[in-house]
C-alpha cells in the first residue's frame, strides 16, 4: 500500500506540494496514528514527531485547508462543468445541479478561510474524469463523495482551530449528506461502513482522487 | 453560529411533528428533562459523550419501536433496522467512551414516541437525525480528547447519512441547511427532545 501511495503522491505535484513536511505530517497528528507508528518504530522514536506536529499550529491548518480545497476543485469541476458533458436526466441531474452549487461553496468558504490566515490558496489543477455516461458518472460520484466525508473526518482532529474545526465539520456533514443520496440512487448502502464513517488518511484519499488530477 | 435559529425551527418541527401525540404531563417531563440535564453535567468531553449517549438511547429506543410496529416493509423496513443497529453500536461506543475517560456512563432514558403511521414516523426519524448531527456538530469543537473526537466525528457523518436517506424517502431536502450545516448547542436540543421522553 504504501508503494502506491508513493507513485500516486508523486505524480501529483500540486498535492505532494501542500504537505509541508512529508508524508506523515497530517496523520501524525492523529494520536491513533501516532500510537499506531509508535507499535512500529517504538515509543520513542514517536515522542519528538508528536511534539513537532503540536507545534505546528497555524501552518498545518493551512496545509489541511489547501488539501481539503484541491478535493472541493475536484468535486465541483465533476459536478458542474463534466455533470453538464455527460448529460444527466432526473435524479441524477438534480443532485449534480445541487450538489455542485453546495460543492463551489465550499470552494468558496475555503479559498476565504485560506486568506483569512494570511495565506494563498491553492491553485485550481486540471482535472480528467472517465466517465462518459450517467452511469459511470453517478459511480463515480459515489466515489468522490464518500472519499469527501474520509479525507474531511480524518483531518479534522488535526486541526488547530477550534472556529476551523467547526466549519470542516458543517462541510463533511453535507459531503456525508450527499454521499447517502448518491449511494442510494445507484443501489448501495446509504451507509457503507455501518455505525462510524472510517476516517481516511491523505495517502488513502490520494490513491482514489490522485489519478483524476491531470496537472 | 446561525445554530440558534435553525434548532428553534427543528424544535418548532418537532412540536408539529408530535401532534396530539406530543402531549404529555408537565410533571414526568420535567422530571425527565431534569435526568437528562444532570447526565450532561460534570464537564468537558464526560458530559459531551453521555450528552451524546442520552441521544443515542433515544434514537435506538425509537428505532426498536419503529421496527416493532409493523409500519414498514421492504427495502424501508431494512433501512430502519440498519439505522436502529447503528444508533445501538453508537450507545456501545459512547459507553466505553465514558468509561475509558473515568466517568460513568449516564442512564438510559425512556422513550416515548408518536408512532402512528409510516409517513409521520418517518418525519419524525428525520427531524430526529437532523437534530443528532446538528447536536454533533455543535459538540465537536468543544471535545478535547483526539479520540473522542475522532469517533465522535465519524458517528457525526453517519447521523447525517441517515438523515439524508430520510430525506430522500421523504421527498424532503437532502441539505435543508444548504451547504454548510448548522449546529444546535446542548441545552437547545435538550429542549427539542424533551417531549420524547417518557
Amino acid at each position: 500500500m504504501s508503494h502506491a501511495e508513493t507513485d500516486v503522491a508523486g505524480a501529483v505535484p500540486e498535492l505532494a506540494a501542500i504537505e509541508v513536511q512529508g508524508g506523515m505530517t497530517r496523520s501524525g497528528f492523529l494520536l491513533k496514528g501516532a500510537l499506531a507508528a509508535g507499535g512500529l518504530y517504538g515509543a520513542g522514536a514517536v515522542a519528538p514527531f508528536v511534539s513537532a506536529a503540536l507545534a505546528e499550529g497555524e501552518a498545518g491548518d493551512v496545509e489541511i485547508l489547501n488539501f481539503a480545497l484541491t478535493l472541493e476543485y475536484l468535486e465541483s469541476d465533476f459536478y458542474n462543468v463534466k455533470g453538464r458533458a455527460v448529460g444527466l436526466t432526473g435524479d441524477a441531474k438534480r443532485y449534480a445541479k445541487t450538489f455542485g452549487e453546495e460543492e463551489a461553496d465550499h470552494v468558496g468558504a475555503l479559498e476565504t478561510t485560506i486568506k483569512q490566515l494570511g495565506s494563498k490558496p491553492v491553485a485550481k489543477p486540471t482535472f480528467s474524469f472517465p466517465v462518459s455516461d450517467e452511469k459511470s458518472f453517478l459511480a463515480l460520484a459515489s466515489v468522490l463523495e464518500n472519499t469527501g466525508v474520509g479525507a474531511y473526518n480524518g483531518a479534522a482532529p488535526a486541526l488547530r482551530s477550534k472556529e476551523v474545526l467547526a466549519a470542516a465539520g458543517g462541510i463533511v456533514q453535507v459531503e456525508a449528506r450527499h454521499a447517502a443520496a448518491i449511494n442510494l440512487l445507484i443501489g448501495k448502502s446509504p451507509t457503507p461502513d455501518q455505525g462510524f464513517d472510517r476516517p481516511l488518511t491523505k495517502a488513502q484519499v490520494l490513491a482514489k482522487a490522485g489519478p483524476l488530477i491531470e496537472k | 453560529m446561525a445554530g440558534s435559529g435553525a434548532a428553534a425551527s427543528f424544535g418548532a418541527f418537532v412540536l408539529a411533528a408530535c401532534g396530539s401525540g406530543g402531549k404529555s404531563s408537565s410533571t414526568t417531563t420535567g422530571a425527565a428533562t431534569t435526568n437528562a440535564t444532570s447526565a450532561t453535567s460534570g464537564g468537558g468531553d464526560v458530559a459531551i459523550a453521555n450528552y451524546a449517549l442520552t441521544l443515542e438511547y433515544l434514537e435506538t429506543e425509537f428505532y426498536a419501536k419503529v421496527a416493532a410496529s409493523g409500519l414498514f416493509s421492504g427495502r424501508s423496513a431494512a433501512l430502519i433496522k440498519d439505522f436502529g443497529a447503528q444508533e445501538q453500536t453508537h450507545v456501545e461506543a459512547l459507553e466505553g467512551a465514558v468509561s475509558k475517560l473515568g466517568g460513568t456512563p449516564a442512564e438510559k432514558p425512556s422513550g416515548r414516541f408518536p408512532i402512528e403511521s409510516a409517513k409521520r414516523v418517518t418525519e419524525l426519524a428525520y427531524t430526529v437525525e437532523n437534530l443528532g448531527a446538528a447536536a454533533y456538530l455543535g459538540q465537536a469543537a468543544r471535545i478535547q480528547n483526539a479520540e473522542l473526537l475522532a469517533a465522535a466525528l465519524s458517528i457525526h457523518s453517519v447521523e447525517a447519512r441517515h438523515a439524508a436517506t430520510l430525506g430522500t424517502v421523504l421527498g424532503r431536502s437532502i441539505t435543508p441547511d444548504g451547504a454548510f450545516a448548522k449546529p444546535a448547542d446542548m441545552q437547545t436540543v435538550l429542549a427539542t427532545v424533551k417531549p420524547f421522553l417518557a
